[in-house]
């Protein structure tokens, strides 16, 4: 391919991608109801974002879920990584066969058969957040597992031994030797776990208590309303997302190419 | 006397207990339910009532069309992308990748309500093209789920292939059939999952552009609003079993691929 077509794929890949979503920051400041017509210089979107009390419990409750999915999901797949790690073949296959289902799965089939077996068998009340939690917690942690595991591989066995012959009992050699190592792993796989939560539509619905909304769920029924002033706010909404997504990946990037000169 | 208490191995007992409660026994519940009656009495009624019924029928041929469409565009969007990143003028960037995978990390209601007022915008009534603007907004949504594989696979590739392939007198389309497009089949075929069964179960998106017609989530949607848990276990049994079929077909044409 000539050079000068790769730049116009890359452009037009990307302008599909971030046209709608700058579009809709640039028109989050503005006083206008729609996009394409253009008045003043405004801030009441943001205003009403952080004033309006159903928008500020709805992103509350959806940051206080996915940063308590978030660390369940860490410490249960990190756990079982190290755990299965060490075991024995047949059982680290179980593990890593389960492990896979809900990664494969449609979330539509992971929300709902959790909501029957959690709900409409055990009979736990949706008010506990008990099935909203467990069923998430079941998209995320084979996430993590995932993340942590290439650390494990990639650790030199003899350490953790080392670190015994050495006279640290077996817990100390863990949380001083082991854990260190595939911390890298553990961080991304909560990072995971995290957005995979933010983003749940569909677990959500079929297991959240009746008056407790996501970001994902209060959308979707936003858009079926006709409230503007709800409506706009959500553009301020996506543009503090989007800002808050750039940011993270720059310092991401930056920590990353700073460990790489470190290696050199 | 802590060598006894303390065993590595046991780490995993909390994760294996709850993998086999809340992943693998829902499963089993939910493939029992989907064959029984409301009475818990075994039957195939739900089953053979599926593919009895046209619409029921309609659906899934009409979740597998929006699927077969949607993957494919965006393979045809991705493969190029991915090309450019892994092997093209992009090559030695490799922050880039993450411009175009970024748009995963923002919740995708919000994404689609940006793309839907462009599209109202252009349009003016959102209705009058319900198909068009499924497909429009489920391209959007997944194309950085399809553009990350593919890139994966074909930055793995020994640039010294297609060099060899270069200098025995291959052409360029030569090189694309017969070596970057074989090697990076692995790549292919985990994109077409990541695109594949969402776009035939997110119903989400649908619903945001006004279509009303049903796709295989929206069944498991509808049966659950109506307290149908027969109904809508078979209809998670029967896209649990496109999941496994698809699992294994994969997995044998990667397996083939490498040996």
């Amino acid at each position: 391919m000539k050079k000068s077509i790769q730049h116009l794929v890359v452009f037009l890949v990307l302008a599909f991608l971030y046209m709608p979503i700058l579009i809709l920051t640039f028109y989050s400041f503005t006083s206008s109801t729609m996009i394409g017509s253009v008045r003043g210089f405004s801030l009441d979107n943001y205003v009403t974002l952080f004033t309006e009390p159903a928008l500020l419990s709805m992103m509350g409750g959806t940051v206080v879920l996915a940063l308590g999915v978030g660390l369940l999901s860490t410490i249960l797949g990190s756990l079982g990584a190290i755990g299965s790690f060490y075991s024995k073949r047949g059982t680290r296959l179980f593990v890593e066969l389960a492990n896979d289902i809900p990664i494969a799965n449609a979330d539509v089939v992971t929300g709902f058969s959790v909501c029957i077996l959690t709900i409409v068998i055990f009979g736990i009340d949706k008010s506990t957040f008990v099935p909203l939690v467990v069923a998430q917690t079941a998209l995320c942690a084979p996430f993590v597992y995932l993340s942590v595991m290439p650390r494990l591989k990639s650790m030199d066995p003899a350490l953790f031994e080392a670190a015994l012959d050495l006279g640290a009992t077996p817990v100390k050699a863990m949380i001083k030797v082991v854990i260190p190592h595939i911390f890298p792993g553990i961080l991304s796989g909560f990072m995971t776990a995290i957005t995979l939560s933010l983003d749940d539509y569909f677990i959500a619905t079929y297991t959240k208590p009746a008056t407790f909304d996501t970001i994902s769920t209060y959308v979707v029924n936003a858009t079926r309303g006709s409230q503007t002033q709800i409506k706009t706010a959500l553009w301020a909404l996506s543009a503090i997302i989007f800002a808050i997504v750039v940011i993270a990946v720059v310092i991401m990037n930056l920590n990353k190419v700073d460990s790489e000169e470190e290696r050199i | 006397m802590k060598n006894a208490i303390f065993n590595r191995k046991q780490l995993a007992v909390p994760y294996m207990l709850f993998l086999l409660l809340f992943v693998i026994l829902p499963l089993l519940v939910v493939v029992y339910y989907g064959f029984t009656d409301a009475e818990g009495h075994i039957s195939l009624a739900n089953f053979i009532g599926f593919f009895a019924n046209p619409r029921t029928l309609g659906t899934l041929i009409y979740s597998l069309v929006i699927a077969v469409i949607v993957t494919i565009i965006c393979l045809c969007m991705a493969y190029p992308v991915a090309l450019i990143l892994a092997k093209g003028a992009y090559a030695r960037k490799h922050a880039f990748l993450m411009v175009f995978v970024l748009p995963m990390w923002i919740n995708f209601t919000l994404r689609i309500t940006a793309l839907k007022e462009i599209l109202t915008l252009i349009e003016g009534n959102l209705a009058l093209y319900p198909f068009i603007n499924t497909i429009i907004c489920m391209v959007y949504d997944f194309l950085p789920f399809m553009i990350m594989p593919l890139f994966n696979s074909l930055t793995k590739l020994d640039n010294s292939m297609l060099e060899a392939g270069a200098d025995l007198g291959a052409n360029r389309a030569q090189i694309f059939i017969h070596i970057l497009l074989p090697l990076s089949i692995p790549g292919i075929i985990s994109g077409v999952t990541m695109v594949f069964l969402p776009a035939m179960t997110n119903y989400v998106v649908l619903d945001m552009v006004y279509n009303s017609t049903y796709i295989m989530g929206s069944l498991i949607g509808s049966y659950f609003s109506s307290y149908d848990w027969n109904n809508g276990s078979l209809i998670s049994a029967i896209l649990l079993m496109m999941i496994g079929m698809f699992t294994i077909l994969a997995d044998r044409f990667t397996m083939e691929k490498e040996a």
